[in-house]
């Protein structure tokens, strides 16, 4: 009866020991040097290794801030609060994090936007993208199958009821899984602070983005002449802003014949109010 | 003697290959075969340690195990044996070259994991075999493991460069490949 446990504790706990020891002493034969300053750095990163930084995992930027070589402001998901540990612990100034949430530049719901055919295939948007550009006429707009949905592991974006898809600006940490996934390369980070935006990537003439969507840039100029800091140009008949000089003024918005201009703020305390 | 310790390992290497036949160990198959580079590291990490794991897990089977009786412990015991291993490996590995170290990444401690070593060590045991069978087919095992993944991380090198079609970029096609390499090592079946 004790043998029954005896027996397999001592040859389990003999090898448990046995082996301990040789790897004790092999962590001392073969011990590395790591740079204590990289271990606090990598403690004080929230480890969600999403890549965001532009580094391969939390550790590679640890070490990289540790030897000075990446600036200590690269960690979105973390912001403003690890960026000034980080600066606590490499004794420099935090600076300020700029966060950049992505949007989707496109507005081209089920009701605006001309659908070319019936989709009826796997629920992804590359691969209804693969069949000539998606059911859609225009061939640069959202094409709703929530393929970025899927892949944003913060729950930040969705597709609405009306088959777009919106982020979450509460929720999305700007790191771009979306913007690598979609076909349609619709989606782009843009600052937080812009609230300004033309939301659609259609570089087709105006004539036919009349045909096709209500919301879709025409490419009719008025925005680039109504834009106080001329930050508005016109890109292969889409208009677009430079988002460094914008100033959030709103001018271009009313002149907008498609409303293809939005204003967050806006959209926002309008949706409040109702 | 010497012909049975042939046979063994001509049939672990290509007749029961672990990846390709037997089926065993496919996760570091697939993660670390995008280099040929990373892949012999990776194999040669393997060798080391499935050779290794096939002669210990012998001597403490029949040593320690079969006289008290305690045969059930066996799953446990291996992994103890091959947990330590790993680890020891790896402390070797971040020493000597940090570089391999870096590029194997996680698949380094998942080798702890990795089903054909443990695969090893229990079909040895339910094998009639000696000491130095067991090792030469845990060698042999191995070698075949190593085969099949450089070979693998060949055609992968290659199919990177390859113009395949969008929809079958990355993970399909490296599994069409695998699919392929193994209907090839079919072709080895009936040779022992
Ligand atoms: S933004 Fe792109 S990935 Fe997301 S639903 Fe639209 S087309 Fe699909
Ligand atoms: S996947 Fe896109 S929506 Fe989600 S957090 Fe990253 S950037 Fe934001």
């Amino acid at each position: 009866m004790i043998q029954e446990i005896l027996y397999p504790l001592l040859v389990l706990g003999g090898m448990g020991l046995l082996f301990g020891a040789v790897l004790a002493y092999a962590s001392q034969k073969f011990y590395v040097e790591v740079n204590p300053l990289q271990q606090k750095v990598r403690d004080a990163l929230p480890g969600a290794n999403d890549g965001g930084c532009g580094f391969a995992s939390c550790d590679a930027y640890a070490q990289a801030v540790a030897e000075g070589r990446a600036d200590i402001n690269k960690c979105v998901v973390g912001g403003q609060a690890v960026a000034e540990a980080l600066a606590a612990i490499m004794g420099t100034d935090a600076g300020t994090v700029k966060k950049r949430i992505a949007r989707v530049m496109c507005k081209g719901t089920d009701n605006n936007a001309v659908k070319k055919y019936k989709y009826h295939g796997v629920k992804d948007c590359r691969a209804a993208n693969a069949l000539s550009g998606g059911d859609k006429e225009c061939e640069f707009g959202c094409l709703g199958l929530g393929t970025c949905e899927r892949v944003c592991p913060f729950d930040a974006i969705h597709v609405t009821a009306e088959g777009i898809a919106e982020s979450d600006e509460e929720k999305c940490t700007g790191c771009g899984m979306c913007v690598d996934v979609c076909p349609k390369n619709v989606i782009q980070l843009i600052d937080i602070s812009k609230r300004v935006i033309i939301f659609c990537n259609n570089h087709d003439k105006g004539k036919r983005v009349r045909q096709i969507c209500k919301v879709g840039c025409i490419a009719c100029s008025i925005c680039v002449r109504q834009c106080p800091e001329k930050v508005i140009t016109m890109d292969n008949d889409l208009a677009v802003i430079n988002y460094d000089g914008c100033t959030n003024c709103g001018a271009c918005i009313p002149r907008c014949p498609t409303k293809t201009i939005l204003n967050l703020d806006e959209i926002i305390s309008e949706v409040v109010a109702s | 003697m010497l012909t049975n310790l042939l046979l063994i390992l001509v049939s672990s290497i290509f007749v029961n290959n672990f990846l390709l036949s037997r089926f065993l160990g496919e996760c570091p198959f697939l993660g670390v075969s995008k280099q040929v580079e990373t892949a012999t590291g990776m194999s040669v990490a393997v060798v080391f340690v499935m050779t290794m794991t096939a002669a210990i897990t012998y001597l403490i089977n029949y040593y320690i195990l079969v006289p008290f009786g305690l045969e059930y412990l066996q799953i446990i015991a291996f992994i103890v044996v091959i947990a330590s291993l790993v680890q020891f490996v790896e402390m070797v590995i971040k020493k000597t070259s940090p570089t391999l170290y870096q590029a194997l990444g996680i698949y380094l401690p998942l080798i702890t994991t990795n089903c054909a070593v443990l695969g090893v060590a229990l079909l040895n045991v339910q094998n009639p075999y000696n000491f130095i069978e067991a090792v030469v087919n845990g060698f042999g095992s191995s070698v075949g493991f190593a085969f099949a993944l450089i070979s693998y991380a060949g055609i992968r090198e290659r199919l990177a460069l390859a113009p395949i079609p969008k929809a079958l970029e990355g993970f399909p096609s490296a599994l069409i490949g695998a699919g392929l390499l193994s209907l090839g090592f079919l072709g080895f079946r009936g040779l022992v």
